[in-house]
């Protein structure tokens, strides 16, 4: 706990990286990213399928060699030596189906360096504190999916990690345990853990991150602030106006659209007061008037264009 | 290192205890009882259908008296040999026409009949599918000498006094205990090896080796896996061993004494044997877990694997040359190559007394073990989690050549 708040007060980052490039034979999956995760952030990875986040985050944790480039995981070069002070959940679960809940998860923690025994008593304590204590001497392959999913999140945490990698943690977890998810997420970045997770759904990203990277095509195509990214974009007008037509309609961008009843425009560079003052002197008769400020989403379209968004498959879902 | 150990250590227990104590090693290790059962249904059945088989028979045109001499000398020969592999004869009154009747004894089914002999005892002829120089025209000259001089018919009495060892016969046994030995190292490696290799193929399908491989090094879990298998055999080979030796105590009259001892002594040899299984199950091993990474499906490992097995095989065949002259060159040559030398010094443990070429071929093969492991383990890294467009070995090669 003193390590993660140090951590936190210097704000050393938790990964580095340069300059990654991987290649598997004449494709190239991983094109040149560089990126540095500030320790104690809940950091997002955001990109369609295909993009590069997995590869990406098996580059980081050392699962694989980058054919260049370089990483650094909680200030060591060999990814594999701060292992102990890693937590991963891979996209594809893996989980052996004989083995019972409680021991898959200690199993999880030995392998980080945790004693069996105590990791058996962090799992009933885990397993308790999520319901799921009648199900601890079963099988794997008895649980439900989204059971299955849980009791591997908690091998992720069981051995109280500085870092905690989730390759897309919410895909397969129906709304309850999404959100249960989210909450756990908030829980472990409260107690100083960096945590780093990859979505193609933009509103958990939104509504959880502090800072993200979009990948698209293995390329790094933006990292900062969540509101840096959405400061890409001119907050947007909505206006309702009694009077169709008159002077007022010169302060109305050439590139507004007509939505219904309501024009929908980026507002301009002079900002709002220019805009209200010629609607009234031009006689608008504003009826409702609203400056919304660009959700992440339209950030994502922005920033990895329109095919990168379509690929998420999930366009409406991130607003 | 000692994180690597520890790794090791952690991924080994929990394949121990995962195979151990599961249902399915109850099965393993009522493996071998599935061969003797069936060795004992099929060999009582073959021993039924070859009694009840109408064998063969050398027809006997002759008269009575003559084939009851006839008879006696072969069933005296049959005495020293055994009696399946001495011809059988069935007496025929013969008739006018002897062609005609040495046509239908060779036409007959029942019994089936080989060759038809007349004129035994002044001008003997034997007509039929038979060779001159064959074992048939030579068993029937011994029977009919041997009919021709009665007095000669019991031969001088031999004092004999039974003994318990010989030379001879130990030979004989050390060469049989020689021969056993490679037959359960071979075949237990090979089964071993494939469990091992099965084992992994599950782990890539279920996806658990990534959640590995991000919290261990893949050493870790190449050597973890290795040792796993192989601790799992030795609780196995301890099993049987036990089993065997009650059943030999239990169902033999004079119990463990009574097995031919191997030169070097029951306690060494036994040590020996777990040593060479180790090293050979590590060699192999190694070289199945590396096919194992580069492939991701059942069929694929068949694939692969097919050359790998066959070559076993085959250094199997060259091994059991080594049996009875593990001094010769070819012994020697055997005993020095790696992959074969764990099943010709385990020949050469039953044959020959010395322990040192044991000592020597021990270092040797650490020596191996340690190479092909690296090796293994490297090629392990390389292909297990390759994700994505891979390139495989061969069509790296390929590659190569054709920019070559």
């Amino acid at each position: 706990m003193l390590r993660q708040a140090q951590d936190r007060e210097t704000r050393e980052p938790a990964v580095e990286a340069v300059g990654l490039v991987k290649d598997f034979g004449d494709t190239r999956a991983v094109d040149g990213i560089s990126l540095d995760v500030p320790a104690g952030t809940i950091y997002g990875m955001l990109g369609p399928n295909g993009a590069g986040k997995t590869t990406t985050l098996r580059l980081l944790l050392g699962i694989i060699d980058p054919s260049s480039g370089t990483r650094r995981l909680l200030g060591r070069d060999r990814p594999l030596d701060a292992a102990r002070q890693v937590g991963y959940l891979p996209e594809e679960r893996g989980l052996y189906p004989a083995m019972a809940a409680r021991e898959a998860i200690a199993f999880m923690g030995a392998l980080r360096g945790l004693p069996l025994r105590e990791g058996r008593r962090r799992a009933d304590q885990l397993l308790a504190n999520h319901g799921l204590s009648e199900w601890g001497r079963k099988p794997i392959r008895t649980l439900s999916k989204g059971m299955a999913q849980t009791v591997q999140l908690l091998g992720t945490i069981i051995h109280r990690p500085r870092l905690l990698v989730l390759d897309e943690p919410f895909s397969g977890l129906d709304a309850i345990n999404q959100a249960k998810l989210e909450e756990m997420i908030r829980a472990q970045a409260k107690d100083g853990v960096t945590i780093i997770f990859s979505t193609h759904v933009i509103s958990h990203a939104e509504r959880l991150c502090e800072r993200i990277a979009i990948i698209a095509g293995g390329k790094l195509a933006f990292e900062g602030g969540v509101d840096e990214a959405r400061d890409r974009l001119r907050p947007i007008v909505r206006l309702r106006t009694r009077s169709d037509d008159g002077p007022w309609r010169a302060a109305i961008p050439d590139n507004a659209r007509r939505v219904g009843k309501e024009w929908v425009f980026e507002l301009p560079p002079g900002g709002p007061e220019p805009l209200l003052k010629a609607l009234i002197d031009g006689e608008a008769g504003i009826e409702t008037l609203a400056i919304e400020r660009p959700g992440l989403h339209d950030a994502f379209v922005a920033i990895a264009g329109d095919a990168a968004a379509a690929a998420m498959g999930e366009l409406g879902q991130g607003r | 290192m000692k994180h690597l150990i520890g790794s090791a250590f952690v991924i080994a227990r929990r394949d121990f205890t995962a195979t151990v104590f599961s249902k399915a090693f109850l099965f393993f290790l009522l493996g071998p009882l599935f061969p003797v059962m069936l060795g004992a249904i099929f060999g009582g059945i073959g021993a039924q259908v070859a009694s009840e088989a109408e064998r063969p028979v050398v027809a006997v045109i002759a008269s009575p008296a003559d084939f009851a001499q006839l008879s006696a000398s072969r069933d005296r020969l049959a005495g020293a040999l055994e009696d399946a592999s001495i011809v059988g004869l069935v007496r025929f009154d013969g008739e006018r026409d002897i062609a005609a009747q040495q046509r239908r004894l060779l036409a007959s089914k029942s019994p089936p009949v080989l060759a038809v002999l007349t004129n035994a005892f002044s001008h003997p002829s034997l007509v039929g599918a038979v060779n001159p120089d064959g074992t048939t025209a030579r068993q029937l000259q011994l029977v009919i000498a041997a009919a021709r001089a009665p007095q000669h018919e019991v031969g001088p009495d031999i004092a004999v006094t039974s003994h318990g060892r010989s030379s001879g016969r130990l030979v004989q046994q050390r060469a049989l205990t020689a021969r056993a030995g490679q037959f359960l190292l071979f075949f237990l490696t090979i089964l071993l090896a494939g469990m091992l290799l099965s084992q992994l193929i599950e782990e890539k399908s279920n996806k658990v080796i990534e959640v590995l491989a991000a919290a261990v090094p893949i050493d870790a879990i190449f050597l973890g896996k290795l040792f796993a298998m192989l601790a799992t055999s030795i609780v196995g080979i301890a099993v049987w061993s036990s089993a065997g030796a009650g059943a030999i105590a239990f169902f033999s009259e004079g119990g463990l004494a009574t097995l031919p001892p191997p030169a070097v002594g029951w306690p060494a040899f036994f040590t020996l044997g777990v040593v060479y299984f180790a090293m050979n199950y590590l060699l192999l091993g190694s070289v199945f877990l590396s096919i194992g990474a580069q492939a991701s499906t059942v069929r694929e490992v068949q694939t692969l694997s097919m050359p790998v097995t066959m070559g076993q095989v085959v250094i199997f065949a060259v091994a059991t040359l080594a049996i009875g002259a593990p001094d010769s060159p070819a012994g020697l040559a055997a005993a020095i190559f790696p992959l074969s030398s764990p099943l010709v010094m385990i020949a050469r443990a039953a044959e020959q007394p010395g322990l040192w070429p044991h000592l020597l071929a021990i270092g040797w093969q650490l020596v191996w073990v340690a190479v092909i492991l690296r090796l293994g383990s490297r090629l392990f890294r390389r292909s297990v989690l390759q994700s994505g467009p891979t390139r495989r070995w061969w069509r790296r090669s390929r590659k190569v050549a054709a920019k070559g």
